[in-house]
Parts: structure tokens; sequence; C-alpha cells
């Protein structure tokens, strides 16, 4: 470890990967939930488990992108941290106010939640995604300000690189756009249409930044290829993102109420967002290729590459699949949606964080890389939940099909329940597929604890 | 990347094309929301919409169901709930009301929500609301 103030990525990332196995959990109770209908009803009901396995996603991957930050801004800004103990103090409010709301959820009806935490004050509440009571969203407010300015003064008072100030506009971004979930109108359109410039601009807009920043910066150490190259590179995808990702919003605004011109501009400007995907996967294996060394963290690498392809297939190929609007009209809101939802968010943020940590934890536990035997079983478990994953993606694929065929294109459509009962059998083999995933995650975690030879990668790297 | 397309180039299209398309998509925004009213059925909001509204987002309805295809996928569409019920709001109340305590045996099952009177007439209205909206004819059919 170059400062000695990056180790505070450590307590970010082990809470992320605490709370990515509870968002698994409660992901395995709401797919048999999808099949045994009164499974823990009436104690946990499916939105309650819905609620925890998407709010513990986000902030599991925010633990982790802040994790990310703290690594590499000081690394990149070569000097210490601007004030580790603000991280630390960041830390325990942000992993305090979230297990909070996580048991608010689960202990109280949400009603009683909504009234003990006034929302009657500010509404914020009951909008998927952005359930959390509103006071922990002004928490969340206040964590990423101290958080902006920690990286911010750190970044201004060292070295500015490109992937510095990528990655800092990204967490900008991410901060102001949050800001709209804030804004709760009566008027169902308008709610709706600034709903997803948190949504939306949030995982295909500035978080692209931020995934562009992390694995640029990765590579960047483990190919030991010419920065210049590779910042080039970053550039232009990151362009690519926002070029089609802004106007891509119009996606989204088909159906809500919003004028039909949207139908042009979303489905043209979302048809390419697949772009900058597929830029990044030929980046990481034209700089993987092109490497200049060969670092010891084989798993890094394998995180790395595996996080280009996976983004590219879940958020840009199966984005394509559905965005185009007369395809649309028929998917819309249909398991379709949902099998996009699943590999894209793994592919695309997920896997970038894993790789951080890939990368990171072995370099704050005093090695350049965890042993084979550690990294063998990393891999395992990198292809247990990629494979799995993959899995659970075609298994909602074609239960989306057949509901949008039945419910929605047949000339004699059937009702929603009737079809969901038509469909079962995908659904089991989602939650089989889902049980993979997990056994996946469980060797993640033991691979942190595998002893091997460490004196041979050292031997190796030197 | 060949030395013909330089660093700088590269900057630069980030650079403008974002800025460009930030602007672009403002315009639009502005545009849409001068042109929105004709649509949104804003007339048919009343208080005692604004209260469906709260009750809708409080008993967080969208953890199960859509609403004009947002949200949840494990129940009904509700954006056109009320057309699909007969136009009624009584049909909507009558059911919400009559969910039992401890669910259906093997079925999926929406909870009993204990809604006051009020809560339930206010609920029916916004989703009356909703489906008056125009949604450029989604969804497809009346299931939803």
């Amino acid at each position: 470890m170059q400062y000695q103030s990056q180790s505070v990525a450590k307590p970010y990332f082990i809470a992320a990967i605490g709370l990515f196995i509870g968002q698994i959990l409660f992901g395995l109770v709401m797919g048999l939930q999808y099949v045994m209908g009164d499974f823990l009803f009436p104690e946990i009901p499916f939105n309650v488990a819905r609620m925890v396995h998407t709010n513990l996603l986000i902030v599991w991957l925010l633990f982790g992108f802040m994790g990310s930050a703290y690594f590499l801004v000081p690394e990149e800004s070569e000097r210490e941290l601007f004030s580790p103990k603000l991280a630390l103090l960041l830390f325990w409010i942000f992993l305090i106010a979230g297990a909070l709301t996580i048991l608010g959820y689960l202990l109280v009806p949400y009603a009683t939640l909504a009234d003990l935490t006034g929302n009657e004050l500010l509404p914020t509440m009951g909008r998927e995604f952005l359930e959390q009571p509103t006071i922990t969203k002004i928490g969340i407010v206040i964590v990423a300000l101290g958080f902006l300015f920690n990286i911010g003064m750190t970044i201004l008072g060292g070295r500015k690189t490109v992937v510095n100030l990528v990655l800092l506009t990204g967490l900008l971004g991410l901060a102001v756009f949050f800001l709209f979930s804030f804004y709760n109108p009566v008027n169902v359109v308008d709610d709706k249409f600034y709903w997803w410039w948190v949504v939306h601009l949030w995982v295909e807009g500035v978080w692209e930044l931020i995934l562009g920043a992390i694995l640029a910066f990765v590579l960047i150490k483990v190919t030991g290829v010419d920065r210049e190259v590779i910042e080039k590179w970053l550039y232009v995808i990151i362009a690519m993102s926002l070029i089609t990702g802004i106007i891509g919003t119009g996606h989204h605004y088909y159906w809500i109420g919003t004028p039909e011109y949207w139908q042009w501009w979303g489905s043209i400007f979302s048809a390419m967002e697949p772009i900058p995907f597929f830029m990044m996967t030929i980046f990481a294996f034209n700089m993987v290729n092109r490497r200049r060394r060969d670092h010891p963290n084989k798993a890094a690498v394998l995180w790395a590459l595996g996080t280009a392809v996976m983004a590219f297939l879940g958020a840009g190929v199966w984005g394509f699949m559905h965005t185009l609007a007369p395809v649309n009209y028929y998917t819309h809101g249909t398991q379709i949606t949902a099998a996009h939802g699943h590999m894209a968010f793994y592919g695309a943020y997920v896997m970038i964080v894993l790789t951080m940590i890939s990368y990171a934890m072995p370099i704050m536990r005093g090695q350049k890389a965890a042993n084979m035997r550690a990294q063998v079983m990393e891999m395992w478990s990198f292809w247990l939940m990629t494979v799995s994953m993959v899995f659970i993606t075609l298994f909602l694929t074609g239960a989306g099909v057949l509901q949008t065929y039945l419910q929605r294109y047949t000339d004699d459509p059937l009702p929603f329940m009737v079809v969901q009962d038509k469909i079962e059998i995908f659904y089991w083999l989602r939650e089989i597929a889902g049980v993979v995933f997990i056994i996946g995650l469980v060797l993640y975690v033991i691979s942190f604890f595998v002893k091997g030879n460490e004196a041979k990668v050292v031997a190796d790297t030197a | 990347m060949s030395e013909v397309f330089t660093k700088s180039m590269a900057r630069n299209i980030y650079y403008g094309g974002s800025v460009f398309f930030i602007f672009l998509f403002l315009a639009l925004t502005f545009d849409t929301s001068g042109k929105t009213p004709e649509r949104d059925n804003h007339e048919a909001i009343t208080a005692q919409v604004a209260l469906g509204k709260q009750v809708w987002e409080e008993n967080n309805c969208i953890g199960c169901h859509t609403l004009l295809g947002e949200g949840a996928y494990f129940a009904p569409e509700l954006g056109n709930v009320y057309k699909r019920f007969g136009n009624s709001t009584d049909a909507i109340v009558g059911f919400i009301k009559s969910r039992p305590v401890e669910g259906v045996a093997g079925r999926r099952s929406m909870p009993q929500f204990h809604l006051s009177d009020e809560q339930l007439e206010a609920v029916a209205a916004f989703l009356k609301y909703v489906s008056e909206i125009d949604t450029a004819g989604w969804p497809p059919n009346i299931q939803g």
C-alpha cells in the first residue's frame, strides 16, 4: 500500500460484502415467494423482502464505491487522504443509518415506519428504490457531502489524473441527482418523470463514470499499460455513455403520460447505449493483451474482464432487447425488465466493486496478491456467481417472453395471475440458479480466509 | 487507437458531447413540461386523490404492483385497474378490504392493510385518476 490512509477502504469493503450476503438471502426469499405465495406471509410480505433486497443492493454498492474511492484517490493524487478520521466517522454513520432503516422495514409495517419518521412533513417514501424514510435520505445526503468534501480536498491538494477527475465527476453527479428523490409531486406524471432523474441518470449515467474510472484504475495497475492510452479510452467510453445515456432517459417516457415524441428520442438514443459497453469490452481485453507485466493477482484480472463482458451483455444486449418503443409496448413492466435488471446490475456494478475489492484487499492485508489457493477459490466463486446469474437472466427472460405473449400479445390475453401460474417452472429454475449463486458467494467469502504459500506469490512478483 | 486520435480530442468529445446533450435534455424537459398538462389528467387531482397517493406510498403498493408499468412484477398492473374492475371505485375498495389477514394457503395474497374507509375511498380515487392519464395507448389490453 503506497499511502497509509488508503486502508480506510477496508471497513467499507467488509460492510459491502456483509450487506451483499443479506441482499442475496432476501433475493432467495422473494424467489421462493414467486412459487410458494404464502412463504413467510404475513410476517415478511413480498414488498418488504423486495425493499430489503433492492435497498441493500444500493447501499452496499455505495459502500463499494466509497471504499473504492478511498483506496484509489490517494494513490492517484499521490498524497494521503484529506481526513481518514472523517472517512471512518462517515462509515459508522452510514452503516448504522442503513442498518436501522433495514430493521425498520423488517420490524414494523411500512405505514408505521412512515408515521414514526414523519413522512407527512416531507413525503418521499413509497416509491420504487426510494423507499427510505425521509430522514434516512437526509442522512444519505449528509454522508455524501462529507464524503465528497474528503475526496475533493484530497484531489485538489494532489496530482489530478483523468481517473481521479472522472471518478469525482461521477460521484458528484450521484449526489446531485439523488436530490431529486426529495421532489414528490401529487401529479403522477411529474413524479415519474423526475423519479427517473435519480434512477436512470444514476445507473445509465453517472454511475458509468464511476465504473469507467475504477476499471481504468485497476487496468493501469494490473496491466502496466501506459496511462495515456488507458485515459484516452476512458474519455471515449464515458463520452459515449453520456451522449447516449442522457437522452436515452427517454426510453422510460413512452407510457407514463409524457409527449409521444419521447418514443423517437428514447428509442434512437437508448439503442446506442450498448456502444460504450461494447467499447469497454474491447478496451479491457485490449489492455490485458497488451500488458507489460504479469500481475500476480489473476483473480482481479478475471473480475475486470468479467465486468466488461457481463456489463455489455446485461446492460447492453439485454437492455437493447426491450428498449425500442414498439417492442417495449409489449414488454414494459414484465419479467423481461427483471431479467435485464439482474444481469445489468450484477455485470456492471456488482462486478466492478468486486474487481476493486479483489485488487485492493490483498494489498491492504500486506500482500501484492492473495495466495494461489485463495485466488483459485475466488475464481471458482467468480464462475459460480457469474454463470448462475446468466441462468437467472435466461430463466427470467423465458418467463418474460411467455408472460408478454400470454398477457399482452395474443388475441385472447389472460389475466396476470393466470399467466403467473403458467410460467411457474421458470421461477423454480430461477430459484435453483439463485441457490448456486449463494454457494458462489459463500466460496467468495471463504476465499479471504484460505491460507496458502504466501511466499511463492512474493517470489513470483520479484 | 492510433496516434491520429489524441487524448485531448477524446477529452473534447467527452466535455463537448456531455454539455451538448445535457442542454438538449433540459430543452426537451422544458418542452415536455409545457405539453404534459394536455395528457396528465391533472384536472382530476383533488384533495382526496392527494390523500390516495399518500396511502399508496405509505403502504408501499409499488413493492408488489406496477403502476403504468413501473414497480414490482409480483402482482397485477394497477394503472388500469379502475377500468379492469368495470370502471368502479367500489370494486377496488371491496377488493382491498376483503384480503384475508393470514393470506391464502400456497398462494400469493395481498396483505390486509386495515385501511379506514376514508383511506380506501382515497386510494380508489387515486387509481381512477391514474387510469385516465393519456399513456399513448398502453397497456395493450385490459389485463395490464
